[in-house]
């Protein structure tokens, strides 16, 4: 696995060992991961759910400024840190490094 | 984001009396389907009274397992023994398990894995591996596992994983046997493409603590370990993640074992015992519930042995004016047990223990032992 510097170009996805899913008891949206279970908020969720594979982070942050009405120089920092993070604890890679199952959702 | 389990656990109850906060439905599940193992590894997670292939669950028991489990909110299985590729079975029941939405993990030795078994997985649904090393190389790894050839098989089956598409968790269990090859543990985990490796400091109940004078690492070999642990994921940064799970004999407060007695987790045994944790069978006296007889549902709800030691109004002091009583719910039960004789004590490795010292001393002086030799984890070993 290849370290992933996140920029406005990146293409981000879940890899396949990554489930986004709705827990139905709990009535909640998760990360699942070996061992480990992410709890996303509103904001958070929204990004993971536009990682397509396709649409870059700068696409991303496009839609996002466009949706609020905010400068997108400040989301688009708030969406690289957020994006960093979670490369660097496993949760999302390079769409161009892994064979991925993007977006998989049960 | 919140991380609800293993490093940053979910907000505790702000209630102190348990039977006041709601139960909470558990997130995982380790699913012993077997106590056979071709490896004897000395510090064996399995109770010293292991179960036989006669009394094992069928594939129709553990399937009504996991269904029950994920209608109460479990969100991930674990497939572990023993060596769970030994049970036949093993593809359709992680296709039931992923039918449900459940997360499915297998934890295996590997050397009984091949090419067309991990196909078969990989068909029926299976997110992850966890593959287990005994050390970085052959002789010491073949030596403390029991069995020969099994370190070189190791390496072969991680390249198969890798190449059938599923994600690899190297496990290594640490001690004072193996500690210093740390370095090389690291560099091999990097090797195989492992995108995340535990370095698990043997915890000692069971195989373990008969082996703790051959197993217990000294402070110094301790404190390089944590160094080098440190110094790894900073290098290693979005490459490889590193979970580390400290020693507690030299520690000055308790791990939150279990995250909690009875709060996220429960453990099947090959026969169908539900306990709150592997281990919990080293506690005498504790009733256990088997899925042969109830249902998950009641028995996570009713089961004796979960309700004993859940929250906090079992604890005595100086555990229940502890303000981190919530934050570590006493420690390890199994440990208290082992080392005070009352598993409703607070466990040892606190140092508000009135036990602390002499488990720091005996941590001393088995780390001093240089004993080599272990006693085999096998039926009829302890």
């Amino acid at each position: 696995m290849e370290p992933i510097k996140v920029g406005a170009t990146s293409r981000i996805v879940l890899p396949r060992h990554v489930k986004l899913k709705h827990d139905t008891v709990r009535d909640r949206w998760i990360l699942l991961a070996p061992e480990r279970v992410l709890n996303p908020d509103e904001t958070s969720l929204e990004i993971v759910r536009m990682l397509d594979g396709v649409c870059s982070v700068g696409d991303i942050v496009g839609t996002l400024a466009v949706k609020y009405n905010a400068p997108s120089e400040v989301i688009l920092v708030d969406v690289i840190g957020m994006l960093q993070d979670l490369c660097d604890k496993g949760f999302l890679v390079s769409a161009e490094t892994v064979a991925t199952h993007a977006g998989r959702t049960s | 984001m919140n991380e609800i389990t293993k490093h940053a656990p979910a907000p505790a109850p702000t209630s102190s009396a348990a039977c006041s906060v709601p139960l909470a439905a558990p997130i995982a599940v380790l699913a012993e389907l077997t106590h056979r193992c071709p490896l004897q590894c000395p510090y064996c997670s399995n109770p010293l009274m292991l179960e036989k292939a006669n009394v094992e669950l069928k594939t129709e028991d553990w399937q009504r397992v996991f269904t029950e489990a994920a209608a109460l909110g479990v969100l991930q299985v674990h497939f572990s023994g023993g060596e769970p590729t030994l049970r036949t079975d093993l593809a359709a029941l992680v296709k039931h398990a992923n039918g449900l939405g459940l997360y499915t993990n297998l934890i295996t030795s590997g050397v009984l894995l091949d090419a067309k078994k991990l196909a078969a997985l990989v068909d029926a649904g299976l997110d992850h591996v966890q593959l287990s090393f005994q050390d970085s190389e052959a002789e010491n790894a073949n030596r403390i596992g029991h069995y020969k050839g099994g370190h070189e098989k190791k390496v072969a089956v991680a390249a198969l994983i890798r190449a059938a598409g599923l994600p690899l968790t190297m496990n290594a269990v640490v001690h004072r046997q193996n500690l210093d090859h740390l370095a090389e543990i690291i560099a091999l985990a990097d090797k195989i493409d492992a995108s995340r490796l535990e370095v698990a400091h043997v915890q000692y109940y069971g195989w373990a603590l008969k082996n703790r004078a051959a197993l217990m690492p000294t402070r110094a070999q301790l404190d390089r370990a944590t160094a080098m642990v440190d110094a790894a994921r900073i290098r290693l940064k979005g490459r490889l993640v590193i979970d580390y799970v400290v020693p507690d004999y030299y520690a000055k407060r308790p791990k939150k074992c279990m995250d909690g007695w009875g709060r996220h987790f429960f453990n099947v045994s090959p026969a169908g015992k539900v306990l709150p944790c592997h281990a919990a069978e080293s506690i005498d006296g504790l009733k256990f519930d088997s899925v042969r007889e109830r249902s998950v549902e009641w028995i996570w709800a009713n089961s004796e042995a979960f309700n004993r030691f859940r929250g906090t109004d079992w604890m005595p002091e100086p555990c229940r004016s502890c303000d981190r009583r919530e934050l570590d719910f006493g420690g390890c039960r199994c440990q208290a047990f082992a080392l005070t004789g009352s598993a409703g004590n607070t466990d040892p490795a606190c140092e508000l223990s009135s036990n602390h010292q002499a488990m720091f001393e005996a941590a001393l002086a088995d780390a001093a032992s240089g004993e080599p030799n272990y006693v085999y984890r096998r039926i009829g070993g302890a």
